[in-house]
């Protein structure tokens, strides 16, 4: 037995490195013709002419990204913060299932929602009050839909490192006249920061290589957006949307497996650092 | 320092920003949920579960989904199984055969975290860049590959949190008893059971709604797979490609098809609600 369940050991790990070579290896001829840093800085995106610049779809991840960090960030801090210092039990109980229930739905459910909701919503609402007129199918839907999808994992980390700050330290700085908000502020939230980091960071490495849900609703336009009402294509929907056409161009699939190598290796960094982190707390708060 | 009504009013106003954003994060479910059953009902009826499309999923207009039904509950379904039958005896590898706190444990640990948070559509893409290699086409079996390989760091994850709760002395006595390690597994095995099938739920549940990954490697057909190298449909390749198209009826069978896979998804949750309860109370 023991010989046996080491071998699937040893074979499932090895799924990383065949990841990173088999994508490596499939790179190469991309490599070969062209210099890495023209590859990631160069603007435009043409196959067809055998022009790879994959500045527009770093644009887009990123900033599909930060506008996803920007609406979830505080919403999950809070919430957080409240099931744990506020929240009863019983709330707990009720919310931390359901928040559950939002890590299990699909991607393509959140897309379906998001093309059904949120682009129209921002087509005939949101857009309006800023006098842009746009399809909806815009950076802020992905923004939108995506910072709904990282909810789940922020929270539930979050919650985890909030639950390490110890006790004694809330009950000094109670006992010292502080208000509990105060407390929170000023105790807690430092206290907690680099796990709260760390959740943060894990929360960006999913939104990076979020693919389907976003493809649906933020307009997949090769070109560096400007504003949140304009269209983007992040790195992701690249892949899914050109896989098909990919084998018949020269360079084409291997420019595609690029961009999964690069997202691999960054979402691989991202994951690295805050696993480091989040296990090094856990290790404190047990001994 | 300001006064302490200042101060408490502060706090006030911090509470309510608290209470609107978990009301916010708790509403986007219901907002989801909503949405889909509000476009979904009006499309769902018995033709929709029990007949394959007709006249091409694109711009056919009669017909129903069942292709993708059954093609999604054989793609996860088999995925579910090779990564539980892969992924359980790694989990009771690296908790009963090893140390735990050794550098190879938490290697391995560490690297599953990192699995599982690899996105789909980078195992797509190397399930994709395998199939080529092999010569094997876009078919079920391409799927299988690549769902399995999505799956398995989710079970060895969850096998791995369950056997932690287990306590250390249940093992040592155990194996005082003079036990084998084999032996010990299976002791553990009976402790976590309800815990186990949460895991295959759980994994279960991703794999019958990933997308990204089934796209580059699973194709799409408006028949059932006869056999594993046949393309397949999904459910949820069939509602992104059904949701683009022009036609109404088209339409109304991605929105059931949502639905559909909605009702999966509770159904897994609402399961492994019961199972994870039902393992707290195993608990000594």
């Amino acid at each position: 037995m023991k010989q046996l369940t080491f071998v699937l050991l040893l074979i499932s790990l090895s799924v990383v490195i065949i990841i990173g070579i088999g994508l490596t290896f499939k790179s190469v001829p991309l490599f070969e013709s062209f210099n890495i840093w023209n590859l990631l800085t160069d603007k435009v995106w043409s196959p067809m002419k055998g022009k790879f610049g994959f500045l527009p779809f770093i644009a887009g991840t990123l900033s599909v990204t930060l506008v996803a960090l920007v609406i979830a960030i505080p919403l999950c801090i809070l919430t957080s913060i409240y099931l744990t210092e506020y929240g009863s039990k019983t709330l707990k109980n009720t919310i931390l299932p359901l928040i559950n229930v939002l890590a299990a739905i699909p991607p393509v459910l959140y897309g379906v929602w998001g093309v059904l909701f949120i682009v129209p919503a921002i087509q005939s609402y949101i857009a309006p009050i800023f006098a842009v007129s746009t399809s909806g199918y815009t950076i802020l839907a992905g923004g939108i839909v995506l910072a709904v999808m990282i909810f789940p994992i922020m929270i539930s980390i979050m919650v985890e490192v909030l639950k390490t700050v110890p006790t004694e330290l809330k009950s000094a700085s109670l006992s010292l006249g502080a208000t509990k908000w105060e407390t929170i502020q000023q105790v807690i939230l430092r206290k907690a920061k680099p796990g709260l980091i760390a959740a943060i960071v894990l929360a960006i490495s999913r939104a990076f290589g979020e693919t389907v849900a976003v493809l649906m609703v933020c307009g997949n336009v090769p070109k560096i957006p400007t504003s949140i009402f304009d269209a983007g294509y992040p790195i992701p929907a690249l892949i899914a949307n050109n896989f098909g056409e990919m084998m018949s161009i020269p360079l084409y699939d291997s420019a595609l497996m690029f961009s999964a190598l690069l997202l691999f290796v960054i979402i691989f960094g991202f994951n690295l650092i805050s696993r480091i982190i989040l296990n090094k707390l856990e290790g404190k708060h047990n001994g | 320092m300001a006064s302490l009504k200042t101060r408490l009013l502060k706090e006030k106003i911090a509470k309510g920003f608290m209470h609107l954003s978990g009301m916010l994060v708790t509403g986007s479910l219901f907002f989801i949920v909503g949405t889909i059953l509000y476009k979904g009902l009006p499309y769902l009826s018995w033709e929709m579960i029990s007949q394959l499309p007709k006249g091409g999923f694109y711009i056919g207009k009669e017909g129903g989904i069942l292709n993708a039904i059954l093609g999604s509950l054989y793609l996860a379904g088999v995925a579910t199984l090779l990564a539980t039958l892969i992924g359980v005896p790694i989990a009771l590898f690296l908790n009963i055969y090893i140390n735990t706190a050794s550098k190879l444990a938490q290697f391995s640990k560490l690297m599953f975290d990192i699995l599982y948070g690899i996105p789909s559509i980078v195992y797509g893409a190397v399930g994709f860049t395998i199939m080529v290699y092999f010569g094997i086409r876009a078919s079920l079996l391409g799927g299988i590959i690549t769902i399995t390989l999505l799956t398995i760091p989710i079970v060895v994850r969850t096998v791995d949190e369950l056997i932690k709760t287990v306590p250390t002395d249940l093992k040592n006595v155990t194996l005082s008893l003079g036990a084998t390690n084999w032996e010990v597994a299976k002791v553990f095995l009976l402790h976590i059971k309800p815990g186990i099938l949460t895991a295959i739920l759980l994994a279960f549940g991703r794999s019958i709604g990933d997308v990204a990954g089934v796209l580059l490697t699973t194709g799409f057909s408006d028949n059932l797979p006869r056999y594993i190298d046949e393309p397949a449909a999904t459910l949820p390749l069939a509602i992104f490609f059904q949701l683009s198209s022009p036609i109404p009826e088209v339409q109304g069978r991605a929105y059931a098809s949502a639905l559909i896979l909605t009702f999966i998804i509770l159904i897994i949750v609402i399961c492994t609600h019961i199972l994870s309860s039902k393992q707290n109370k195993h608990k000594i």
